[in-house]
């Protein structure tokens, strides 16, 4: 295969592969995985914390 | 580790602290040496008649010491908390953190000697020669195995956003260094690039555009994706989006480096690739701007109250700015006039002090009093008075640096319409620079201020606390089963 189809076909290859990643990130299968993924950071807030030091920290936004 | 229930796991902070410090101390002096060259551009005689002390040489000074020395240092400090935060278990070696603390502060540490030396690669943000390189190498390829072995044995399914933003970074920049730093060495401070004419050009901007676009973005963007969320105190704003973000950018980001080179000696049809590359480029950039604004919809009052949001929030509007410019700049009829003149610069500094200081000392500020067991830092209002600071300071560098741009530009190109010679000779248009030079310094003089007001804070804070000691529990079935 010369250089010039190979190029074209990988440039189709790409844009399937991102096409597809595009429906498989929006499709409604993943919204649960991806909701508890966006919330997951603040699990250890409740779960797991046996926190030392004497000191807390929970929320301290400034408001 | 034993199997007694509950199972404890202590987070490995220690390293987290060394960086953090080291983000702010390196922060203030390549900020430093910034305001410095910026007066050596109006007042000459600042370089003192030394060598070493010349604008040549403290100008990469100080491009080294703000990307790889605060930049670098920011981004693997908060890489480490993230990924044992985010993967609920210990870093995956200690003494290989260790190792790439102390291996990184060595790599600048070298840099401040040599780059005044004059001893230099001459490529730009590549500098360093050749035992450095090796030094540079090692050192990213144990923290590659550090973040990548943490990633391995990782308690939880689900490998947070963040973290793929980083393991791009960490990555990119393994390969970029390694291929743009092959050389043929003569003495111990002089060596040859392998690569020849336009070749070596192209290798070089492959590196510096991917290095903008992994180091500069990919991986402040890691930061953005969890730094954000958490102080915002709500999830990210669409999940999904950030994945297709992710792929997007890391597709799009490699093929853009021609844009560096228009009107050079690089075949014409890299330079229109890497022109519609930059171009489509703005697309996933606006989306993880949106991305992370968004995430603060329904608590906009936030805003008002939180300088840390603030910091967060405004960084994302100047990678918005930064991002549209760009795209902008890479259209070819617009780099005939920007490029060369002082647009560039202003641009990067809306990219470099907008968007990647500011997430950075955003991200600080959160980051510091949990590292040192107190809920906040020492002095809320300096932060506040910080952010102004440094807003200010950004505004003045980058608006007057715009005009001078487009000014020069503009200068370069007007002919005579009679008989077709330039209507500006060079010292000109450097003449007519001088007022908006000048409005860079004052601007550099407020964030260098923030930054001495921030070393403060920190100092307080770190005073008043201890360091933290942070352990999670893990049930002892899920411990069984994943640790070996
Ligand atoms: C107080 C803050 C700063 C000041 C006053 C400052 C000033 C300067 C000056 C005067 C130059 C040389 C411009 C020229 O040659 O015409 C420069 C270049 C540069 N600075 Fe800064 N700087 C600051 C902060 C930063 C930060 C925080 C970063 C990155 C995170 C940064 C990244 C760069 C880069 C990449 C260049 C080279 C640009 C190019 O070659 O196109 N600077 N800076
Ligand atoms: C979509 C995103 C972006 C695009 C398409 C883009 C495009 C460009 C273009 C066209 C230039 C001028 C090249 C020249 O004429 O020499 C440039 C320079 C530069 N940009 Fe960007 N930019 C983007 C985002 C950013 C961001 C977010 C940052 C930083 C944090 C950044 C940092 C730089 C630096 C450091 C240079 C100067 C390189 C040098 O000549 O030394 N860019 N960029």
């Amino acid at each position: 295969m010369d250089y010039i189809t190979w190029r074209s076909i990988y440039t189709v290859i790409v844009f399937v592969l991102f096409i597809g990643i595009g429906v498989w990130a929006f499709s409604k299968a993943r919204k649960k995985s991806f909701d508890e993924a966006a919330n997951s950071i603040f699990e250890e807030d409740e779960l797991d914390r046996s926190q030392q030091n004497d000191t807390k920290q929970e929320s301290k936004n400034n408001e | 580790m034993s199997q007694t229930s509950p199972q404890q796991i202590e987070y490995n902070l220690k390293v987290v602290r060394q960086f953090a410090i080291m983000t702010v101390i390196w922060g203030i002096i390549g900020m430093a040496l910034g305001v410095w060259i910026a007066a050596q551009l109006i007042w000459p005689e600042l370089n003192f008649d030394t060598p070493w002390l010349t604008y040549s040489r403290l100008r990469p000074l100080h491009t080294n010491a703000v990307i790889f020395a605060f930049g670098t240092s920011a981004l693997m400090g908060t890489s480490f908390y993230i990924v044992q935060k985010t993967c609920r278990t210990r870093l995956f070696s200690d003494k290989l953190a260790a190792f790439v603390f102390w291996s990184w502060q060595t790599v600048i540490v070298l840099a401040v000697i040599t780059l005044p030396l004059g001893l230099t690669s001459s490529k730009e943000y590549a500098e360093l020669e050749w035992p450095i390189d090796i030094l540079i190498a090692l050192s990213w390829i144990a923290y590659v195995m550090v973040f990548f072995g943490t990633l391995v044995k990782r308690r939880t399914s689900h490998i947070y956003v963040a973290n793929w933003f980083y393991g791009g970074f960490i990555i990119t920049i393994a390969v970029l260094h390694i291929v743009n730093s092959m050389v043929l060495p003569v003495s111990l401070t002089k060596s040859y690039s392998v690569y020849a004419g336009a070749v070596d050009a192209m290798v070089q901007w492959w590196y510096g555009h991917n290095a903008v676009g992994f180091l500069l973005t990919a991986g402040f963007l890691g930061m953005m994706y969890y730094f954000v969320p958490k102080q915002a105190e709500r999830p990210v704003y669409s999940y999904r989006l950030s994945v297709v973000h992710f792929w997007a950018l890391i597709g799009l980001y490699i093929w853009a480096g021609p844009h560096h080179l228009h009107y050079t000696a690089l075949p014409d049809w890299a330079q229109s690739l890497g022109m519609v590359m930059s171009v489509i480029l703005f697309v996933p950039s606006w989306g993880g701007m949106i991305n992370g604004i968004m995430t603060l919809s329904g608590a906009w009052h936030k805003l008002k109250t939180d300088p840390i949001l603030r910091f967060l929030i405004v960084s994302l509007s100047f990678y918005g700015m930064s991002t549209f410019e760009g795209p902008m700049m890479a259209i070819k009829s617009v780099n005939a006039l920007s490029h060369y003149t002082d647009w560039t610069i202003g641009h990067v500094h809306s990219g470099a002090l907008g968007w990647v200081a500011m997430i950075t000392i955003g991200s600080l500020y959160y980051l510091i009093p949990r590292l040192w067991g107190q809920t906040q830092m020492h002095s809320v209002r300096w932060i506040n008075i910080h952010f102004w600071l440094h807003t200010i300071g950004v505004v003045l560098y980058i608006v007057a640096l715009w005009i001078s741009g487009v000014m020069q530009g503009l200068m370069w190109r007007a002919v005579n319409a009679e008989d077709g010679t330039l209507t500006y000779s060079f010292v000109e248009s450097v003449e007519a620079s001088y007022p908006f030079w000048f409005i860079r310094f004052v601007g550099g003089l407020f964030i260098v201020t923030g930054m001495i007001l921030m070393a403060v804070n920190c100092y307080r804070t770190i005073r008043a606390g201890k360091p933290t000691v942070e352990t999670i529990n893990v049930a002892p079935r899920e411990a069984a089963t994943h640790s070996a």
